[in-house]
C-alpha cells in the first residue's frame, strides 16, 4: 500500500507583492471603513492558496515540516525561552468563525489569523440553505451570518488588509449547498473565497432537500468552483457527528466520500482540488488510537491523489475545555502520524457555548502547538502494517466496498437513500435500522427540476452539462461577456433591511467606541459576558447552585453554570459560571503602571566599569530552584555578569543569615534573594527576615535588597522591606538597570 | 435489522489483493455516479437557470422573477439566459434590457411563440 502524498509547499509567495492600506499593529480594525466603497471592491486574487517556505533553522532548532514565518505574529507562550519563534506547519490551519454578527467575526479573524489560522471558515446563519435565492446585506444571523455578496465582499477586504499584516496569505471559506448552490457558487466565484464546502450529500441527509435536485445543482456549482479554483471540501465528517456510535460509521464514511469525490471528478473538477473532510470517530475514554488510526491510514491510501482536511473530533466533546483539548491533540497525533494538507481546529467550548474569541485562538494554538511539537515525527517513527494496523485497514476498506454493492444491487444511489442506507449506526454490514430515509419525490424543492430541452442553451462560461452552443470561441460571446470574465456587470446591492443591518448595530456601539470604553466581550462588542471559576468544597449540586449565588452577589446579571467538574463526591467540586456585567470601564479612570525606560546594556555597562558593583546571590529557604536567578546572572542569558557585576551566586536552599554573613565578607553592593515556593506566604517571610536580619545587625543601609520570584512582585517586594521586587519573566538588564541607578542616585528607593 | 454478516459477503473479495481491491472500490464508485453525473447534464433547476442569469448580470432578485416566469411559461427547459437572450434579439434591445422587461412581465407571450416556432 502506497504512501498517501501530502502537498508540497510552493517554493515561494504566490503574491509577491500586496498593495493596498497598511494596518498598523496599535490600529483596530475599522470596520465602518470597510463597509465604505464595498461597490467598488474586487478581489485581488482566486482561488486557494497553500503555505510555502521549506524546512529551516529557527532559533536553536532546525525544523522539517514548517513554512515560512509571519512578519507578525504571537508565538506561542514558552517561545520566550527560545528567542519567540513561532514555527509555522506545513499544514493550512483552520479557525471557524461562527458568532452571527459579521462586524464582531472581523475582529476574530484578524486574532486568529496572528495565532497561524490561514484558513477562516465562516459558519453559515442556520436556515440559509433553505432559502430559495440569495440573500443581501447584512442582517444578523443565528450560529453563524448570512452569507451574502456584502458580507463577502467586506470580509475579503477585511482578510486583504490581516494577510498584508501578518504577510502569508488567508484563504477564506464558506458553504455552496442548500437549495441555491449554484447562485451561491457563482457568487463565490466572482468575489474571491477560496474555499467551500460542497457535497450534494450533506444536502439530502442533513438538509432534507430532494435529492434529484441536490445532485443537479451539485455539478453546476463544482463546475463553477473548478473554474474559480476554489478548494472543496466534502460533507462526510457529518456522520461521525450524527451517529450515535461514531466509530460504526467508517465503512460509510470511505463510500460517502467516494461518491462525491468520483462525482465531481466526472463533472471536471481536478482531483487536487478535492479535500475529504475527515475527522477521528472517537475520543477517549475509548481507546482512540486503535480505532482511528487504521481508518486514517485506509482514507490516505484509497484517496491517494485528493487533500485531506483532517477535522478536530466534536462528537464526544462535552463543556470541559480541557478534555476537549487532550482529545484534539491526540487528532493531531493522527495527523502526523499519516498526512494532513489542512489541520481544522474545533473550539475547546464548542461542547458549552458558540464559540467565544479566545477560545477560538486556543484551538488554532492547539493545532500548531501540537504540529510543531511532532515536527518530522514520521522520520524517526513508522507505522507497522504487518500487525493490527494493516488487517483492521483490510477490513474497514472491504466492508466499504461491499456498501458500495449493495448500493448497486439494490439499483445505485437514489434508491439506496431511501431505503435508509446511510448514517445508520450498525457497523457496515450490520444494520441498526436507524438510518437517514430520504424519498426520491420528498424534500425541500422535490419536482423542481427540469429536462433540458434539445435546443437548450446557458451563454455563460463555467455552465456543466447539455448546451446548444453555436460555433463560437468562449459561450459568453453570445452576450457580449459574462460576469467571470467583466466583472463590472456584478450588480451590487447593499442593504434591503433599513433596521437589520451592519450599519445600525456599529451606530448603536459607536459612541461607546469612540469615548473608548471598555466591557468584556467573549463574542460581540459589549456583550459584557465574563466568567467565575471557582472551586467549592461542596457535592456538585450544592456547589453548582453555590457557584450561582456567588455570581449574583457579584452582580452578575442572568448567571449560567458553564461546567461542574467533580472533583470528590464530598470533598469538592470547581464550578465555572458565566455572567454579565452591565457596566463599563473608563480607561481614563484607570492608572496603568508606567514601564520604565531601561538604560542601555552600554550606559550600565560603563557605569560598572567606572566604579565596580558586587553582589551575592541565592534561593533562599528549603527552596531547590535555581533557573530563574541562573537566568538573571548568567552571562549566556545576558544577566548581570555579561554588564560586568561581580557575582557571588551561593546556590540553593541557603539560609538568610548564611546570605546577610557572605555579603558582609565580600562586601557587597546588594542581596539578590529568590524566592519561589509560596505556600504558607513562605516567600514574603523569606524576604521580611533579610529585611530584619540587616536592621538587626545595623547593615541595612549598607545594601540595596532585591528579591525575586515567580510570586513576587515589586510592589510586594517594597511593603516586605525590599529595595526592589522582580516578578516571572524579569530580565538581566532589568535587575542590572535598577542596581545601577539606586547606587547612582544614592537612593534605595530609586525603582 | 441485521446481523453482522461481514464474515461470509466478503468471501469474494478475500482473494483480491490490496491494489485489486482498491481499483474495485473506485470502479464500483464510478458505476454508482455515472447515472448521478447524465442526470446533472440532461436536467436543470430553477437555482442553475438563476445562475446563469446572475452571469449575465442581473441581480439576485431579477434573477428569481426572471426564473419563476420563465418556469410559469414552461420555458425552463430552453434555459432561462435563453429566454432573455433571445428576446433581445427579438426586440433589438441589448440584454439587460431585455431581461429587466422580461422581470416584469413582459414580453412572454411573444417569446414562448418565438420558442414555438424554433430556430434563431
Amino acid at each position: 500500500m502506497e504512501q498517501h502524498e501530502t502537498i508540497t509547499p510552493a517554493e515561494t509567495a504566490p503574491i509577491p507583492i500586496w498593495s493596498g492600506r497598511e494596518l498598523r499593529e496599535s490600529d483596530k480594525l475599522d470596520v465602518e471603513q470597510i463597509l465604505t466603497g464595498l461597490e467598488h471592491y474586487r478581489p485581488r486574487r482566486r482561488g486557494w492558496t497553500w503555505r510555502f517556505g521549506g524546512g529551516q533553522t529557527l532559533g536553536p532548532f532546525q525544523y522539517h515540516q514548517v513554512t515560512d514565518s509571519l512578519q507578525r505574529s504571537i508565538p506561542l507562550p514558552a517561545a520566550k525561552y527560545f528567542g519567540q519563534i513561532d514555527p509555522q506547519p506545513d499544514c493550512v490551519i483552520t479557525a471557524e468563525i461562527a458568532s452571527g454578527r459579521f462586524e464582531d467575526d472581523l475582529r476574530r479573524m484578524r486574532m486568529a489569523a496572528w495565532h497561524g489560522a490561514d484558513h477562516i471558515m465562516v459558519i453559515r446563519t442556520a436556515g440559509q440553505s433553505h432559502f430559495d435565492g440569495l440573500l443581501e446585506g447584512t442582517p444578523e444571523g443565528v450560529g453563524g451570518v448570512p452569507i451574502t455578496r456584502k458580507q463577502l465582499r467586506a470580509t475579503r477586504k477585511a482578510l486583504d488588509l490581516i494577510e498584508n499584516e501578518v504577510g502569508r496569505p488567508i484563504n477564506f471559506h464558506s458553504y455552496v449547498s442548500g437549495v441555491a448552490g449554484p447562485e451561491i457558487a457563482v457568487l463565490f466565484a466572482e468575489e474571491g473565497v477560496n474555499g467551500a464546502h460542497q457535497d450534494p450529500q450533506y444536502n439530502i441527509l442533513y438538509r432534507n432537500v430532494n435529492m434529484y435536485r441536490s445532485f443537479v445543482d451539485a455539478a453546476e456549482a463544482k463546475c463553477l468552483m473548478t473554474w474559480a479554483k476554489i478548494l472543496q471540501i466534502d460533507g462526510a465528517h457529518n456522520a461521525n457527528a450524527t451517529a450515535r456510535e461514531a466509530w460504526k460509521v467508517m465503512p460509510e464514511l470511505l463510500v460517502q466520500h467516494a461518491i462525491n469525490c468520483s462525482f465531481s471528478a466526472r463533472v471536471g473538477m481536478p482531483e487536487e482540488q478535492m479535500a475529504l473532510s475527515t475527522v477521528p470517530p472517537t475520543a477517549p475514554p475509548a481507546p482512540c488510537l486503535r480505532i482511528d488510526l487504521p481508518y486514517a491510514v485506509a482514507l490516505r491510501w484509497l484517496f491517494s491523489r485528493h487533500r485531506m482536511r483532517a477535522q478536530m473530533n466534536t462528537r464526544y466533546i462535552e463543556a470541559d475545555p480541557r478534555e476537549a483539548t487532550v482529545t484534539h491533540v491526540l487528532n493531531v497525533l493522527i495527523s502526523r502520524l499519516t498526512t494532513a494538507d489542512i489541520q481544522s481546529t474545533i473550539t475547546p467550548d464548542e461542547g458549552r457555548n458558540v464559540p467565544w474569541h479566545y477560545n477560538s485562538v486556543a484551538a488554532v494554538d492547539t493545532a500548531k502547538q501540537a504540529l510543531v511539537g511532532m515536527d518530522g515525527l514520521r522520520e524517526m517513527v513508522a507505522l507497522r502494517r504487518d500487525g493490527p494496523l494493516g488487517a483492521a485497514m483490510r477490513e474497514i476498506v472491504e466492508r466499504a466496498v461491499l456498501f458500495l454493492e449493495e448500493i448497486q444491487a439494490v439499483g445505485g444511489y437514489f434508491a439506496a437513500v431511501a431505503g435508509g442506507f446511510f448514517v445508520d449506526s450498525g457497523l457496515y454490514p450490520e444494520r441498526a435500522g436507524d438510518g437517514i430515509v430520504r424519498h426520491m419525490d420528498g424534500g425541500v424543492a422535490a419536482g423542481s427540476i427540469v429536462p433540458r430541452d434539445h435546443d437548450y442553451l446557458a451563454p455563460v462560461c463555467a455552465h456543466y452539462g447539455q448546451n446548444n452552443l453555436p460555433d463560437i470561441s468562449s459561450p459568453c460571446d453570445l452576450i457580449g461577456g459574462c460576469t467571470l470574465c467583466h466583472p463590472e456587470k456584478i450588480v451590487y446591492i447593499d442593504e434591503l433591511d433599513d433596521e437589520d443591518n451592519a450599519a445600525v448595530r456599529l451606530a448603536a456601539t459607536r459612541q461607546h467606541r469612540q469615548a473608548g470604553l471598555l466591557r468584556p466581550e467573549v463574542q460581540w462588542y459589549q456583550d459584557g459576558v465574563v466568567t467565575v471559576t471557582a472551586f467549592f468544597p461542596a457535592a456538585p449540586d450544592l456547589a453548582a447552585a453555590a457557584a450561582l449565588e456567588l455570581a449574583k452577589r457579584l452582580n452578575l446579571q442572568d448567571p449560567e453554570v458553564l461546567q461542574v467538574r467533580t472533583m470528590h463526591p464530598a470533598e469538592g467540586t470547581l464550578v465555572e459560571v458565566k455572567g454579565v456585567v452591565g457596566f463599563d470601564i473608563d480607561p481614563r479612570q484607570i492608572v496603568i503602571p508606567e514601564k520604565r525606560q531601561l538604560l542601555s546594556a552600554e550606559q550600565i555597562r560603563s557605569q560598572v566599569e567606572r566604579q565596580s558593583l558586587r553582589i551575592v546571590a541565592a534561593t533562599v529557604g528549603e527552596d531547590e530552584h535555581s533557573v530563574g536567578m541562573r537566568e538573571i546572572i548568567d552571562i549566556k542569558h545576558g544577566g548581570l555578569e555579561s554588564f560586568g557585576i561581580d557575582c557571588h551566586y551561593l546556590g540553593t536552599s541557603v539560609s538568610i543569615e548564611k546570605v546577610v554573613d557572605a555579603a558582609l565578607e565580600v562586601d557587597a553592593d546588594a542581596i539578590l534573594i529568590s524566592t519561589i515556593i509560596s505556600h504558607a506566604d513562605i516567600h514574603r517571610r523569606n524576604m521580611r527576615r533579610l529585611h530584619d536580619l540587616c536592621l538587626e545587625r545595623g547593615v541595612r543601609e549598607r545594601f540595596l535588597l532585591v528579591a525575586g520570584g515567580t510570586q513576587v512582585s515589586d510592589e510586594l517586594a517594597r511593603s516586605c522591606g525590599m529595595d526592589a521586587g522582580f516578578g516571572r519573566g524579569t530580565k538581566g538588564i532589568e535587575v542590572a538597570d535598577f542596581l545601577v541607578r539606586a547606587r547612582q542616585q544614592g537612593n534605595r528607593h530609586a525603582h | 435489522m441485521r446481523a453482522d454478516d461481514y464474515a461470509i459477503r466478503r468471501q469474494h473479495l478475500a482473494e483480491l489483493t490490496d491494489d485489486e481491491l482498491k481499483e474495485r472500490f473506485w470502479q464500483l464508485a464510478g458505476e454508482i455516479t455515472d447515472p448521478l453525473v447524465e442526470l446533472a447534464a440532461t436536467h436543470t433547476s430553477p437555482s442553475i437557470e438563476r445562475s446563469v442569469l446572475l452571469r449575465m448580470g442581473f441581480s439576485g432578485q431579477e434573477a428569481g422573477e426572471i426564473v419563476t416566469r420563465c418556469g410559469e411559461k414552461g420555458l425552463l427547459g430552453k434555459g432561462a439566459g435563453h429566454a432573455v437572450l433571445r428576446y433581445a434579439r427579438l426586440t433589438g434591445q441589448d440584454v439587460r434590457l431585455a431581461g429587466l422587461a422580461l422581470a416584469q412581465g413582459e414580453g412572454w407571450d411573444e417569446l414562448q411563440a418565438a420558442f414555438g416556432k424554433g430556430g434563431w
